[in-house]
C-alpha cells in the first residue's frame, strides 16, 4: 500500500511539475497575472508529493518491505535502522528520487525567497525549474521507479554496498546534491533573463546569493566524499581522479568562474552574455555529471547497475536541457550589448584571467574524464587516464590561479594602477618568497614544489591580511561579502598548505607484521598484538590492535578490520585512523599470513585535515558573503516599470 | 550571433560520442580465458554430493557454465531467462553454486525451478579463483573441445542470448 501511494505521488507530483512550468512560462510570455501567479502554489505542491513519494520509499526501506525490488537489491533485514534510511538513496533509483526532492527544495526554496522580484521573473524562473523536475520525474516514472513490486516478495535482501554502509553516507550524498541541483536556480535566473531578454545586472545580483549557496553546499559535499573516500577506500588517498570524482569536480569550477563573473556583471553590467553561459555551463555540467554516474559509460567505483535504456532516456533529457538553453543563449546573447570598458590592468580583467584558468581547467578535466570513451567509441583502443595526466595538467593552470587571489581583490574596478598595487604588495610578496625557499630546509628535503606550495599559500594569506588591513583603516564597514570572500580565499590558502604537504612528506609502509612485530614510522612506533574475530550486526571481521608510541610514551591503540559482509559476501577494509592537526596516522589491514600474521599498511600523512579545514573554510566563506545586507533590502519592481 | 553558437556546435560533437559511448561496455574486458581451455575441477553436484562432475565428463558438448549463488540478487534477474532457455533445449547449461550454503541453494531451485542439468557446489571459491569470477552471475561458453569461448559479466539478458551466446552456441555446435 505505502509504495503504491508512493508511486501515485510521483505522478501527481508529475502533473503539479507541468502546471508548474507551463502556466506561468506561458503567463509570462502574455503578461497574465493569473497564470503566472500559479507558479509558487503549483512548485510548493508539488514539493509536498514529492516528499511524500520520498518519504514512502524511506518507509519501505526502514520496516524492511522486501516485496519492492529496490529495497531487496540494496537493504538487508540486519542492517542497522540508519543505514536502512541512508539506502533509500543506495540506488540509482533512490537517489533520483533524492535528486528529485532536492530540486522540490530549492523550488520551495525560491518561492519563499522572492518576494522582492518582479512577478513575470518569478514565474519565468520557477518555470524552468518545473520543466527540469517534469523531466526527472518522467525518467523515474519510466525507467528507474523505485516502487517496483517484487512478487512474491523476497525473504531478504541482498544487502546494501558496503562502501555505502557508513556515517559518512548519511550526508555526503544530500549535500552533495544539494550543490549540483542548487546551481538549477542560477541555470533558471539565466534562462528566465534570456527568455525575457532583459540581460542587466539586476538579474545577476538575484542570482548571486542563489549561486554562492549552491557552490558553498557543493564544496562542503566535494569536501566529504574526499574525506570518506580517505578513510573508507583503505587506500589512504585523498583524490582518486575517479570519474564519479571527476563529476562533481567540472560543475565546481564552472561555479567558481561564475561566482566571480556574476560579481563583474552585478558591479559593472559587463561580462553578461559569458556569465549567463557560466550558469547555463555549471548547471550542464551537474547534468552530465548525472548522466556520467548513471548511464555506466565509464566504468568507477561508484557506478551503479547499468541499463541502456535508463542511459539513452538520460542522454535525450541532457540533449534537450542543454542543448535548447544553448540554442536560446546564441539567438538571444547576440543582442546584448557590450558593458562598460576596462583597462588592461583593472579587477575585470583578472577576474577574467580568474574565469579563462578555471574554464580550462574544467576543459581538462573534462578531457581526461571523456578521452577514454573518445578512442573507445572511435575504435582506437581501451585506455584508462590515470592521475600522471591530471597533475601535470593541474598545477600549472592553478598555479597562476592562486597568484590572482592575491592581486585580484586588491585591484581597482575599471582601472587599476601598476605602481599603487606593487606599493602595497611588494612587501608581502618578497617575504613569501624568502620564507617559501627557507621555511622547506627545516621540514627536511628542500623540494620545488613544496616552495611553490607554501609561497602560493603565505602570499594569499599576506594579501588577505594587508586588504583587510587596508579596508579597517580606511573606516570600511561591515560588510558581509568583503569578509566571506576572503575566509574563502583563506580556506583556499590551507587547503593549499595540506596537498603540498601530504604530496611531498606522506611514508607509507606495506609490511608483513607478526604478532609481537614493531615497525617506526617518523618517530612513531606501531606494535602489532595480533587480530581477534569480531562480530558486527551484519558482517564478520578480523580487528588488529595496534598499539602506537612516540619515544616510549603511548600515543593511541588502534583498531583496524577486515571484514566480511554476510549478505553479500562482499570483503572490505575498514581503517583505522589517529587525526591529528599536523599529522594523520592511518593504519589498514592486508591480507592474513600464515601463523597470524597480516600484511599491514601505514601511513604517516602531514597536514592532511588541513585539505578538508580549507575546504570547510571556503563553504563558510560562500555562506557568510550570502548574508549580506544588499540581496535582501530591495524593493519589488514590477515587470516593465 | 555565429561564435554564439560554438558551444552548441561542441556539444553536439559531444552529445554524438555520448550517444557511441552508451552502446560500448567499460567492463566488456576481453578474458586472458578466451581461446584456452576451462580450468579443470572435480566438484560434487547439489542434487547428490556423493556424484562428481568435471568439465571432462562433458567433452564433445557445447555447454554453458553459470556461476550463481543464493545470496546473489542479480541472478534472481537472470533466473527465469535461463529457464526459458533450459526448456527450449538449444544448449545444457551446468550451474556452480558459489560461496554459497548447499541448502540454500536448493531452496532456490525448488521455489523457483530448476534450470541446470547439475549444479556443482563451490563451497570455498576455490574453482572460482581459477575461472577468473570477480562478481556473481557469470556466465561461461565452452565448446566441444572443453574450451572457453566466451565470457558474459553480470545477469544473462534475452538480448545478450540472441545477440551472442546463441549464435555463437550454433556455430560451435556444427
Amino acid at each position: 500500500m505505502i509504495p503504491e501511494l508512493g508511486n501515485f505521488s510521483l505522478m501527481l507530483a508529475l502533473m503539479l511539475a507541468l502546471t508548474q512550468s507551463i502556466l506561468p512560462l506561458a503567463g509570462a510570455a502574455r503578461n497574465n497575472a493569473a497564470w503566472m501567479s500559479v507558479a509558487r502554489p503549483a512548485a510548493r505542491a508539488q514539493f509536498l508529493f514529492v516528499a511524500i513519494a520520498f518519504g514512502c520509499l524511506a518507509y519501505s526501506f526502514l520496516v524492511n518491505d522486501f516485496s519492492v525490488l529496490n529495497v531487496v537489491q540494496h537493504s538487508f533485514s540486519k542492517l542497522p535502522p540508519i543505514y536502512r534510511f541512508t539506502a533509500t538513496w543506495g540506488s540509482h533509483e533512490g537517489s533520483l528520487l533524492l535528486w528529485t526532492f532536492i530540486l522540490a527544495l530549492w523550488t520551495l526554496a525560491v518561492t519563499l525567497f522572492s518576494r522582492h522580484l518582479p512577478d513575470d521573473m518569478v514565474a519565468r524562473v520557477i518555470g524552468v525549474m518545473g520543466l527540469v523536475s517534469c523531466g526527472l520525474l518522467l525518467f523515474m516514472l519510466i525507467t528507474s521507479n523505485p516502487f517496483l513490486r517484487l512478487l512474491p516478495a523476497a525473504m531478504d535482501g541482498s544487502d546494501l554496498n558496503p562502501l555505502l554502509q557508513d556515517p559518512g553516507m548519511v550526508i555526503h550524498p544530500p549535500i552533495l546534491y544539494m550543490g549540483y541541483v542548487g546551481f538549477s536556480v542560477a541555470f533558471a535566473f539565466a534562462l528566465a533573463a534570456l527568455i525575457s531578454g532583459k540581460l542587466d545586472a539586476s538579474w545577476a545580483r538575484w542570482s548571486r546569493p542563489w549561486t554562492t549557496a549552491a557552490w558553498s553546499f557543493l564544496t562542503l559535499g566535494i569536501m566529504m566524499g574526499s574525506w570518506w573516500a580517505y578513510y573508507e577506500l583503505g587506500w589512504g588517498g585523498w583524490w582518486f581522479w575517479d570519474p564519479t570524482e571527476n563529476a562533481s569536480l567540472m560543475p565546481w569550477l564552472v561555479g567558481t568562474a561564475l561566482i566571480h563573473s556574476l560579481a563583474v556583471t552585478e558591479k559593472r553590467g559587463t561580462f553578461k552574455a559569458w556569465t549567463v553561459f557560466l550558469a547555463i555551463g555549471a548547471f550542464s555540467l551537474s547534468l552530465l555529471g548525472t548522466f556520467l554516474v548513471r548511464s555506466g559509460v565509464l566504468s568507477s567505483v561508484h557506478s551503479f547497475a547499468t541499463d541502456p535504456a535508463r542511459g539513452l532516456f538520460i542522454l535525450a533529457f541532457l540533449a534537450v536541457v542543454i542543448g535548447g538553453s544553448l540554442l536560446l543563449f546564441a539567438f538571444r546573447a547576440s543582442q546584448v550589448g557590450l558593458g562598460g570598458r576596462f583597462a588592461l590592468v583593472s579587477r575585470e580583467s583578472f577576474l577574467m584571467a580568474n574565469n579563462i584558468l578555471l574554464l580550462t581547467a574544467c576543459g581538462a578535466v573534462l578531457l581526461g574524464t571523456l578521452y577514454p570513451l573518445f578512442l573507445d567509441a572511435l575504435n582506437l583502443g581501451k585506455i584508462s587516464v590515470g592521475p600522471p595526466y591530471f597533475n601535470s595538467v593541474f598545477v600549472p593552470l592553478v598555479t597562476p590561479l592562486l597568484l590572482l587571489i592575491g592581486v585580484g581583490p586588491m585591484a581597482r574596478w575599471k582601472q587599476a594602477s601598476v605602481p599603487e598595487l606593487a606599493a602595497r604588495l611588494k612587501w608581502g610578496f618578497g617575504a613569501s618568497v624568502v620564507v617559501a625557499l627557507l621555511l622547506p630546509l627545516t621540514l627536511g628535503a628542500w623540494k620545488p614544489m613544496v616552495s611553490l606550495g607554501i609561497l602560493l599559500a603565505l602570499w594569499i594569506v599576506i594579501s588577505i591580511a594587508i586588504n583587510v588591513q587596508g579596508r579597517l583603516r580606511g573606516g570600511g564597514g561591515w560588510s558581509a561579502n568583503f569578509y566571506g570572500m576572503n575566509l574563502a580565499h583563506f580556506g583556499v590558502a590551507v587547503a593549499v598548505i595540506g596537498v603540498t604537504m601530504v604530496s611531498a612528506y606522506e611514508t607509507e609502509r606495506n609490511v608483513r607484521m607478526n604478532v609481537g612485530d614493531t615497525i617506526t614510522l617518523k618517530g612513531y612506533t606501531f606494535l602489532f598484538k595480533g587480530a581477534q574475530d569480531v562480530d558486527g550486526p551484519n558482517y564478520k571481521a578480523a580487528r588488529g590492535t595496534l598499539e602506537v608510541s612516540s619515544n616510549g610514551k603511548p600515543v593511541t591503540t588502534l583498531y583496524p578490520e577486515k571484514r566480511t559482509y554476510t549478505a553479500s559476501g562482499m570483503p572490505f577494509t575498514e581503517s583505522a585512523i589517529d587525526y591529528g592537526f599536523t599529522r594523520d596516522l592511518y593504519t589498514a589491514m592486508g591480507e592474513p599470513l600464515d601463523g597470524g600474521a597480516w600484511s599491514v599498511r601505514l601511513f604517516h600523512k602531514p597536514f592532511v585535515v588541513w585539505i578538508w579545514i580549507g575546504a570547510v573554510l571556503m563553504a563558510l566563506g560562500g555562506a557568510m558573503s550570502i548574508t549580506d545586507r544588499r540581496y535582501r533590502s530591495r524593493k519589488k519592481g514590477r515587470a516593465g516599470a | 550571433m555565429k561564435r554564439f553558437l560554438i558551444p552548441l556546435g561542441i556539444f553536439i560533437v559531444l552529445v554524438g560520442f555520448l550517444g557511441i559511448g552508451l552502446k560500448l561496455d567499460p567492463r566488456e574486458v576481453p578474458s586472458p580465458l578466451i581461446g584456452k581451455p576451462a580450468p579443470d575441477f572435480k566438484l560434487g553436484v547439489l542434487s547428490d554430493p556423493a556424484k562428481q562432475l568435471s568439465p571432462a565428463d562433458l567433452r564433445g558438448k557445447v555447454w554453458l557454465f553459470n556461476v550463481w549463488a543464493s545470496w546473489c540478487a542479480s541472478c534472481r534477474q537472470e533466473h527465469e531467462v535461463l529457464l526459458d532457455l533450459s526448456k527450449q533445449g538449444g544448449v545444457p547449461i551446468y550451474g556452480m553454486d558459489y560461496k554459497d550454503q548447499p541448502g540454500d541453494a536448493q531452496a532456490v531451485l525448488n521455489r523457483y525451478g530448476n534450470p541446470y542439468v547439475e549444479t556443482v557446489v563451490d563451497l570455498d571459491g576455490r574453482v572460482g579463483i581459477n575461472y577468473g569470477v570477480y562478481g556473481v552471475p557469470e556466465t561461461y561458453l565452452i565448446d566441444k573441445n572443453g574450451i572457453i569461448r566466451y565470457k558474459h559479466t553480470g545477469p544473462v539478458t534475452r538480448e545478450s542470448l540472441d545477440k551472442k551466446i546463441l549464435p555463437l552456441v550454433k556455430e560451435l555446435q556444427q
